[in-house]
């Protein structure tokens, strides 16, 4: 066990950093909040003098009640500022359909040919795996392009997550929903479905992998 | 935006203003019913209509394309064609 659990996955989207920076802003605030609300209260706790000027006193009034609106229009403004952004598509170079099933997932490239595949969770154990997190079918995609996923389901309702990179977007039956994918840089990106959706919901992994255009070319042609 | 690596054309469906929203079912329906009037009109091989059925072809499941065709084929299809 590293210290990384216990706080985000090292970001791969533009989206994600400034996810990370907006969860520090919020944080930042929230301790400043509680440390001066345990200050005033062990303060109250602990005096044993009832000040005559509490009552009464408009102008302290005033400032406990304007000033928590002013702190959450600072949380505010950057929140519905990330929402707007993670909804907004921009000129993909390829869309990649992507279907939950009970369970499994699979994918579909039909841009240029008729790519489609299944991925399961793998279940041969030894040390090259990660146990209940790898598959058979990686995803291939190439990263510092905008891609456009979109996300169904043939059964259930499912959720189709990559926490590097800020995507979580349910997969609905009857529905195609929208979402713009783009990486830094190359790598393993992992995730689970995260809309419980029956017995082996747990064991339905998503492995992407992130490779560069001309790899991806490469994939594409011999598959 | 079209790219070209290799001879591999990467082009797909634009941003459609029609649908702005996460929710592309409708871009998915209205460019394969597009698809199909346009083969009405003006026959498969016009350009136009390549258009159409590249878009239906990149936004649509490859099943429910399936399963129109089947609907088409057997005049039971809802849309008006």
């Amino acid at each position: 066990m590293t210290w990384l659990k216990l706080s985000f996955q090292n970001s791969n989207s533009p989206l994600m950093e400034q996810l990370i920076f907006f969860h520090d802003h919020t944080i930042f605030i929230i301790i400043m909040i509680m440390s001066t609300i345990t200050y005033m209260m062990l303060f109250i706790m602990n005096n044993k003098f009832i000040n005559i000027k509490i009552s009464e006193n408009q102008m302290i009034e005033f400032i406990w009640t304007t000033t928590p609106p002013i702190i959450l229009i600072f949380i505010a403004m950057p929140s519905l500022h990330l929402l707007y952004l993670m909804d907004e598509i921009k000129c993909p170079i390829l869309t990649i359909k992507i279907f939950g099933h009970q369970w499994f997932w699979s994918y579909e490239y039909s841009d240029f040919s008729n790519i489609e595949f299944e991925s399961y969770m793998m279940n041969d154990l030894n040390k090259e795996n990660f146990r209940l997190i790898e598959v058979d079918n990686k995803t291939i995609i190439p990263f510092k392009f905008n891609i456009r996923l979109l996300i169904s389901s043939d059964d259930v309702i499912h959720s189709w997550t990559i926490p590097s990179l800020a995507i979580k977007i349910d997969a609905i039956p009857g529905r195609m929903n929208q979402i713009n994918l783009f990486m830094n840089r190359p790598g393993m990106y992992f995730g689970q479905c995260s809309e419980i959706c029956g017995i082996n919901h747990s064991f339905m992994p998503i492995q992407i992998e992130s490779i560069n255009l001309n790899k991806f070319i490469y994939w594409i042609k011999n598959f | 935006m079209v790219l070209e690596v290799d001879g591999v054309k990467l082009e797909t469906a634009p941003w459609d203003p029609r649908f702005p929203n996460t929710n592309q079912t409708k871009y998915c329906y209205q460019s394969f019913l597009d698809y199909q009037r346009c083969k009405k009109i003006r026959g498969e091989e016009f350009d136009a209509c390549q258009y159409y059925k590249r878009v239906s072809k990149s936004i649509c499941p490859n099943a429910w394309i399936d399963k129109w065709n089947t609907q088409i084929e057997e005049n039971r299809f809802p849309g008006n064609i």
